[in-house]
């Protein structure tokens, strides 16, 4: 499934043009993406939550050579998905 | 954010649509997206990241308490892994 999908089934199933449904989904997307870039959580009731997590500078190796580099301090993204769908994709 | 912030947001960046109908059309998109996953679909949304399913087989466990084993069943699990504009986005070291 691509956004093209979800367009497509917006489209299917609310009274609004194509233009307008692709507006949305792409609107919806965004907002998210700029919340996350913001540090902001995102908690999407019955779906899931995007939390932020950073991490600590730490040491590794380059699976490759074998040399010890460090891996500087990050943030990353993670998801967790909500009891709700957990229960709906093993029912 | 809430799912609830997120439809007042969409509704006041989308003015040719309602509020109300807004909110019906977010449910649309985690309803669709929810329908394609327990099809164990892969979705894919460009610049944000991509969602799968995997199985997982039954596997004996323990209770870390009792040390009892016991016997847990196959499910399915979800995945989520951000996409290459999303990690960069939100990275730290991007921001300053």
């Amino acid at each position: 499934m691509t956004k093209a999908d979800i367009i497509e089934n917006v489209y299917e199933n609310v009274g609004i043009s194509k233009k307008e449904s692709a507006k949305i989904v792409e609107t919806v997307f965004e907002i998210i993406k700029e919340k996350l870039e913001t540090g902001e959580n995102v908690k999407i009731s019955g779906f899931g939550n995007f939390t932020l997590r950073d991490k600590d500078p730490r040491r590794g190796r380059n699976p490759q050579t074998g040399d010890e580099i460090e891996i500087s301090a990050r943030r990353v993204l993670t998801f967790r998905p909500s009891q709700v769908l957990k229960r709906m994709l093993n029912n | 954010m809430t799912k609830s912030k997120l439809v007042k947001m969409v509704s006041e960046r989308v003015s040719e649509i309602t509020k109300k109908d807004t909110k019906v059309i977010v449910d649309v998109i985690f309803n669709s997206m929810i329908d394609a996953l327990i099809r164990e679909e892969r979705i894919e949304i460009r610049g944000f990241g991509s969602f799968r399913v995997k199985n997982r087989d039954a596997r004996c466990g323990r209770n870390p308490k009792t040390g009892v084993v016991v016997n847990i069943p196959k499910k399915k699990t979800l995945f989520f892994k951000a996409g290459k504009e999303m990690k960069e986005r939100v990275d730290l070291r991007k921001a300053d």
